[in-house]
Formats: structure tokens, C-alpha cells, sequence
């Protein structure tokens, strides 16, 4: 079960996931971020109540690295649990994904990069 | 202990085994990141199997068998449909993945990073994979 709720903070497009994101829910996260990266440049992802993620959804923000890089959008993650932390830590993906504590932190992260 | 558990072949019940295997580590086992790693290698496990050998085909089933020793915990996923065969699959480079923007290939490469041993074996018409990792905190 997966819920997907997204806000504007100033400038910032915030995508809120809640649930668990597996090899069956993680298409609405792909279809959400697919569609937000077209027309946003600062994207920040709240794991606060994000209980579970399998390799689908880490495939998903591996996915988007490239495009992102070439179209020069920024996102990063905050306030992800141990366990989702340490899914994406046993592949060394935190080097490659922009993540923090708080969305403070995330914004300032989003605007220093 | 032997615990076992059946599932028809649609993604949908993958958070049903997820409950079934942390539910039943739970009652052994205290350490939680070991539990979570044994609820994600199974998750990825099955998750594969489903999409590659079943097409989630949701009149086929797989079976899932547990065995909790005092220190050691060994699951076998069994399904009937196409072998895996782990000596001719080649691991994607993480640079891959980005470039050619894989969404699959990190499973099989979470499983064996947090697994002590994972094994692929055919028996008859039977598929088996053998995870088995070694828990020193039980209950």
C-alpha cells in the first residue's frame, strides 16, 4: 500500500510516500516523479512515513539520475527510517542520492547543489 | 521450527509475505535489521520469480518454507515455473543501471550482499532458492 501526496513549499515541489514502496506499488512513485520532472526543477522527497522500500523503488530513483542531471533538477531525500536508509546504503546508492534528515536540511541541500 | 506459507503469483501479495516472514522471525529472532534484510531478500526473491517465471500469472503459486535453527535461519522458495541460473547471470554495474536506465537488476544484487549464502536449485520439475544467513540474537 502506497499514498503519494505532494505540496509546493515556495519553490519547492514536495512529494510526500507514504507505505511501502515494492515491486507493486512502486509504478504510482515512477509515474508521480515521471510527470514532476518535467515541469519542476527543486523536488524534494518526504521517506518520513515511508515504512518499506525493495530494489523497484530504489530502480525508480536510480532511473532518474541521467535526466536530472541534464535537465538540472535537484532532488533530495529526507527523513527516511533505518531500514529504508540501510536498503539503499547495502548498494552504496547514498553516494549517489541526495538524502538528509530533516526538510530544512533539504532545502538548503536543494539550493546548494 | 518449520513454518510454511503459499502465495498465488500476483505482486499484490507480496506485502502478505513480507508480514508472514517478519511475524515469523519475530517470534525467534530480536535483532530488526536482520529481520528486515531476511523480509527484503525473500520480497526481492519472490518479486522476481512472479514477474520472470510466472508472467504474475495469478493461478500459479509459489511456496515458501521456513526453518529457524537456534542461530541460523534457511528459507527455500519453491515454484514450478522457469529455472534460474545464477552462473550466467552477470550482476549490472551500477553505472549500467543509471545509463541504460534499468529499473530491474538490483534485487539479485541486494539479495546476495545480505544473504550468507543464496542458492538456485532444480530438483525435478521443482525450482528451489536456498537463502540462508546467520542470526546470533534470539529470543
Amino acid at each position: 500500500m502506497i499514498t503519494i501526496q505532494t505540496n509546493k513549499e515556495e519553490d519547492f515541489y514536495i512529494i510526500k510516500v507514504s507505505g511501502d514502496v515494492d515491486a507493486s506499488s512502486s509504478i504510482h512513485l515512477d509515474n508521480k516523479i515521471g510527470e514532476i520532472i518535467k515541469i519542476e526543477k527543486k523536488i524534494l522527497v518526504d521517506c518520513n512515513d515511508l515504512q518499506y522500500i525493495s530494489s523497484a523503488g530504489l530502480g525508480v530513483f536510480m532511473s532518474y539520475i541521467h535526466e536530472m542531471e541534464e535537465g538540472e533538477i535537484k532532488m533530495v531525500l529526507f527523513g527516511l527510517g533505518n531500514n529504508v536508509k540501510n536498503v539503499f546504503h547495502i548498494l552504496g546508492l547514498d553516494q549517489l542520492i541526495n538524502m538528509v534528515e530533516t526538510k530544512e536540511d533539504a532545502k538548503n541541500l536543494v539550493d546548494a547543489i | 521450527m518449520q513454518y510454511n506459507y503459499s502465495a498465488q503469483c500476483s505482486k499484490k501479495n507480496l506485502a502478505d509475505i513480507r508480514s508472514f516472514i517478519s511475524e515469523t522471525l519475530n517470534n525467534h529472532f530480536k535483532s530488526e535489521i536482520d529481520i528486515h534484510h531476511m523480509v527484503l531478500a525473500v520480497d526481492e526473491v519472490c518479486a522476481n520469480l512472479m514477474i520472470h517465471s510466472h508472467k504474475c500469472n495469478p493461478k500459479e503459486s509459489i511456496d515458501l518454507f521456513v526453518d529457524v535453527r537456534k542461530q541460523e535461519v534457511i528459507i527455500e522458495i519453491k515454484d514450478t515455473g522457469n529455472g534460474f541460473n545464477l552462473k550466467s547471470y552477470q550482476e549490472p554495474t551500477i553505472d549500467e543501471i543509471i545509463v541504460e536506465k534499468k529499473k530491474g537488476g538490483l534485487g539479485l544484487m541486494l539479495v546476495k550482499r545480505i544473504m550468507d549464502k543464496v542458492e538456485f536449485i532444480k530438483s525435478n520439475n521443482n525450482n528451489i532458492c536456498r537463502l540462508k544467513k546467520t542470526i546470533l540474537t534470539s529470543k
